[in-house]
């Protein structure tokens, strides 16, 4: 039987308007009340919400997969390690990696940064050298590097950001010196939703041979990831803020890249034979993962990259910048309210400061009328001095936030003004 | 609503817009730095003792409207108190805003202090509260070292 396809008769260019309500079902935290209001989830930066296809995933491999992965030669184990490496095989197409091999399973992007920090830096840091960071990095990928260069003797540089938070490329340029050994800059920064040049950034650091790593932390939540076009060395990324478990994330290298670096911690499944006189390491991937991995999470993680494959990307992408230019809007247009962070190039991330007023004071007010949002420093303390503020409140948005979620938190912002009278 | 008023009381939120007692001592008997890394809260306790009473104290920072009006509070409460008077009073107030079970049945003991009282039913301001309490005992320990809240 033939199926004749209706003629799509909607005008070139108009999408059908994404369907919030049955996306918002999937994801059970989502249905809750907090102190008697229907939860307002606006922290999805530090965290995201994971539907119901994650939850299912990691329930059924305990409850019908559970062994350990390629130790084992009976059915179980066999079963559990087809679906780990499965999933690294879904994470390689979600990276866009050429080679499963070059995905390395890692606790979360600050492992990753930590791994490339140390293995790289043993191997190729010395007296002398840079690494080169950008002024609106997330603490974990400041301090890993701050602690080899300590330990090496190398220095840290900063590539500086103007007051709408974007990093200056002619600055960036010069930085790269004969001394700098690496480059590790964030794609979209968590703080103020900046999204970062990165595939330019890295032609101009190739141009000088040096090797780039990105944390890609608030990226794959957001954007379409691919290491080849970007080019990029290392990438890295969190399972927990792309709706996937916690304590399981994803580090990208590429193959010639882990080939040279030294392993990151040693045990079992990273070995290929071991004496006490002397252990050969396995290859890539294995030899950076010692130990029991996170098999659960590996497949939760899987869960979630095929969860986010079976949307649209970009009618998501349209909705999230719907709803930033409408939180941008609403909030700037409240008195004594400023917005941090104004790049051309943002992701749906909003961090604003309500005069008279600490971050924490409009974090508590909020949070009575139901709605979740995150203030404090972010973990980018150098971009609170860089504005001299102490702490800003970060409003922080998903595919299944709605323009309501936007109003809710308008309305607990009044109230905060409110409640200080100001 | 009510957990908020309770929370945000006037004498917190008159407190926090003119903090008394805000200023450095030069020079001070001891000093002490807190932070609470939480939220980006520092300040530091300035003291002036004569023997084991606290003849003069100041603070200065940045915080939150807990933090702040709890240092400006607690310098008018300790100000002219024995250290064993100021540690008691420390001792108090922080079972008071933990719910302890040392908390004081009425929390009027604690005189302007029981202003705080609304906290203990916010227990991520908790640390806000006791901040400056925990660095004025390390000023008055003569610690070197900044206290953290965490
Ligand atoms: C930009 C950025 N980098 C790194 C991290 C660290 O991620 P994780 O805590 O999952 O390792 C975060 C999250 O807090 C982040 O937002």
């Amino acid at each position: 039987m033939t199926i004749v396809r209706p003629p799509i008769s909607a005008a070139a260019g108009s999408r059908p308007v994404l369907d919030v309500a049955k996306l918002r079902a999937e994801f059970p935290a989502l249905q809750l009340k907090v102190r008697g209001s229907p939860l307002v989830y606006l922290d999805n930066a530090a965290t995201s919400q994971k539907p119901r296809a994650v939850l299912d995933a990691l329930t059924r491999y305990y409850e019908e997969g559970n062994a350990n992965v390629h130790r084992g030669v009976h059915y179980l184990s066999e079963h559990a390690t087809a679906a780990y490496d499965g999933a690294r095989e879904k994470a390689r197409r979600f990276l866009g990696a050429k080679e499963a091999r070059e995905v390395l399973f890692v606790r979360g992007t600050t492992e990753g940064v930590n791994l490339v920090a140390s293995s790289f830096g043993h191997a190729n840091l010395k007296r002398g050298d840079e690494v080169l960071v950008s002024a609106m990095e997330h603490h974990s990928n400041i301090v890993p590097w701050q602690l080899i260069c300590e330990e090496r003797g190398a220095r840290l540089t900063v590539i500086p950001m103007n007051r709408r938070g974007e990093l200056l490329l002619d600055e960036y340029e010069k930085l790269l010196g004969p001394r700098t050994k690496i480059v590790a800059v964030v794609h979209v920064s968590n703080s103020l939703g900046t999204i970062n040049p990165i595939r330019e950034m890295v032609r101009l650091a190739h141009a000088k041979g040096i090797p780039v790593l990105v944390d890609g932390a608030q990226a794959a939540p957001h954007l379409p990831i691919d290491v080849q076009a970007l080019g990029c060395d290392f990438y890295t990324v969190s399972g927990h803020k792309m709706f996937g478990p916690t304590g399981i994330g994803l580090l990208y290298g590429r193959a010639d890249r882990l080939e040279a670096l030294p392993p990151y911690q040693g045990g079992g499944d990273m070995i290929r034979s071991v004496t006490f006189a002397k252990t050969t390491f396995a290859p890539i991937p294995a030899k950076f993962e010692a130990g029991t991995p996170h098999i659960a999470g590996a497949i939760g993680l899987g869960a979630a990259i095929d969860y986010l494959g079976g949307l649209d990307r970009e009618a998501l992408a349209i909705h999230e910048q719907d709803l930033l230019r409408y939180a941008t809007d609403r909030l700037s247009a409240l008195p004594g309210v400023r917005v941090i962070g104004t790049a051309g190039h943002k992701a749906s991330v909003v961090s604003f400061t309500v005069e008279g007023v600490h971050a924490h004071d409009v974090g508590t007010i909020v949070d009575q009328e139901g709605v979740a949002i995150r203030t404090g420093h972010h973990c980018t303390q150098p971009v609170m001095d860089f504005f001299g503020l102490p702490a800003t409140a970060r409003a922080s948005f998903a595919f299944y936030n709605t323009r309501a979620d936007v109003d809710a938190l308008v309305a607990a912002v009044e109230k905060v003004q409110q409640v200080f009278g100001a | 609503m009510s957990d908020l008023a309770d929370l945000y009381q006037q004498t917190i939120l008159e407190h926090n817009r003119r903090p008394r007692n805000f200023k450095k001592l030069e020079p001070a008997d001891r000093s002490a730095e807190g932070d609470n890394p939480l939220c980006g809260d520092h300040l530091t306790v300035y003291l002036r003792l004569d023997d084991d009473v606290i003849k003069e104290i100041g603070f200065q920072g940045s915080g939150c409207a807990i933090s702040t009006a709890s240092a400006s509070l607690m310098t008018a409460a300790v100000a002219g108190k024995s250290k064993t008077e100021a540690e008691r009073l420390f001792h108090d107030f922080h079972e008071m805003v933990t719910g302890g079970p040392d908390a004081p049945a009425d929390p009027r003991v604690l005189g302007k202090l029981a202003a705080f009282a609304g906290v203990r039913q916010f227990p991520a301001r908790v640390k806000c509260a006791s901040l400056s309490w925990h660095t004025l005992h390390a000023a008055l320990a003569g610690a070197a070292q900044p206290v953290s809240t965490e």
